[in-house]
């Protein structure tokens, strides 16, 4: 089968500084990449780069077979299909929840208001914000905001959720609300690609977990044998300092 | 010391039209002075050097000449070159609205990068173009933050319409100048536009809070 995401050969560099060197990943439709590494390791990039955010110099990212290199590729239609959610959550501060939930569906998809507002207003009782539809954005704690980002990124109905260290901005005790929503998105069968420090989550929840340092895959496995038999010597440097 | 109200009322009426005059130069300026700034703010923010400069001189003639020559150069160079002779009113307009769409670009510009670049971010990710992110999400949070400088730059644009005086245009400096011709009194005619010049500025200002509450 076609792999949702292809990543092939990606090099990335900011001037002279390498960031990314020859990664090479497919990621599959329903399956669940958690992405680990120290901070500097390139981790985020990578992400970025899947939806373009960050544009690479070399290689290629297929999504669904389509390249984002080519010159043909509407990179707008692509990103409509790769939901992401922000370590700053990044909601619009002017626009109330529902309106920026709403926004992209009536926007981008060209829904009627009505449509987009029903999607949203079940994207709110999804994540357990329905009495927050009003509110704007400066009165949600950490935890909620998060929240009310992911619904606004699922509001797109993508194929691929993105999540840049979702819960790195978030009290301790926000954590968890934020975490759940991610799992019942898992257990529903998103393809999702997460950069995170939360090893919990990536063992309970990935399929499959890529470790990076220094731009580059060093590691990548199933997170039961990943986290408990390493086979670099780096990866096990770096789980003696986060377990 | 005697202060004359009678010359006062007697110039009431023309002082009246030079102010009338005064406040449409002024408003058309503004919006002709914004709409051309907003343009340029943008050509100041393009990704391209080659593409940046001739916008960078433009802010950088507007802001580092006085408007006092750049009123000179329309009214006797720029005018003629395109009309055929010289026409106060078009001067008027053009010299305040070239020189106001400077300093506009100036505060567009810095409104624009002032927001997080976050911002821009998720609109783009969730799939709205370059435009799309401009319109919805930046410029609606940009010009709340924007509002404060328009202010100044707008009460600095009434006052420095005084200028053309300089070419005859018939506004409040204009009338007070001939005022003070006829009469040969100083105080009554200046301190006459003063008052008024005052008057327009400090309500443009009150419109300005309230504007700024507003949003």
């Amino acid at each position: 089968m076609e792999p949702m995401i292809s990543v092939r050969h990606l090099h990335k560099s900011f001037g002279a500084h390498k960031v990314l060197a020859d990664i090479n990943v497919d990621i599959h439709t329903r399956e669940v990449v958690v992405v680990i590494g120290p901070s500097g390791s390139g981790k985020s990039t990578f992400l970025r780069c899947l939806n373009f955010l960050e544009q690479p110099q070399e290689g290629d990212i297929l999504i669904e077979g389509t390249s984002l290199m080519a010159k043909s590729t509407r990179i707008n239609d692509i990103r409509t299909e790769l939901g992401m959610v922000f370590q700053q959550f990044n909601l619009f501060p002017h626009k109330k929840v529902i309106e920026n939930i709403m926004l992209a569906p009536v926007q981008v998809r060209k829904w009627p208001a009505e449509q987009a507002r029903r999607k949203a207003l079940e994207l709110l009782d999804k994540v357990g914000l329905s009495e927050k539809a009003e509110a704007y954005p400066a009165s949600l704690s950490g935890g909620q905001a998060q929240r009310v980002a992911i619904a606004r990124a699922l509001a797109m109905e993508p194929k691929i959720m993105l999540f840049d260290e979702p819960t790195s901005a978030l009290d301790p005790e926000m954590v968890g609300e934020v975490l759940a929503v991610m799992k019942d998105l898992a257990r529903e069968g998103m393809t999702m690609v997460v950069v995170t420090h939360e090893m919990g989550f990536a063992r309970e929840v990935g399929d499959r977990v890529l470790f990076m340092e220094q731009g580059a895959v060093v590691e990548e496995g199933h997170p039961e044998q990943l986290f408990s038999h390493p086979s670099h010597e780096r990866t096990r440097a770096f789980l003696s300092k986060v377990l | 010391m005697d202060f004359r109200f009678d010359i006062i009322a007697h110039y009431l009426p023309v002082l009246l039209k030079g102010t009338a005059f005064t406040i449409g130069v002024s408003i058309v300026s503004i919006i002709f002075g914004s709409i051309l700034g907003l343009g340029i703010g943008f050509g100041k923010m393009a990704p391209k050097a080659y593409f940046r400069w001739p916008f960078h001189c433009y802010i950088n003639f507007f802001r580092g000449t006085p408007l006092y020559v750049q009123i000179l150069i329309v009214h006797f160079g720029v005018i003629p070159a395109f009309y055929g002779s010289t026409n106060v009113l078009m001067t008027s307009f053009v010299a305040l609205s070239l020189n106001s769409a400077a300093y506009s670009a100036e505060i567009f510009r810095a409104g624009i990068q002032s927001i997080d670049p976050g911002q821009r971010e998720a609109a783009v990710s969730l799939g709205m173009t370059g435009f799309q992110a401009m319109r919805f999400i930046i410029l609606p949070q940009a010009v709340k933050r924007m509002v404060p400088a328009f202010g100044n730059e707008f009460i600095v644009l009434v006052k420095d319409s005084s200028l053309l005086a300089l070419i005859a245009a018939p506004e409040i400096m204009y009338w007070s100048n001939t005022m003070k011709g006829q009469y040969l009194r100083i105080w009554e005619p200046y301190l006459t536009a003063a008052l008024i010049y005052f008057i327009l500025t400090y309500s443009l200002s009150k419109l300005l809070n309230y504007i700024e509450r507003k949003v």
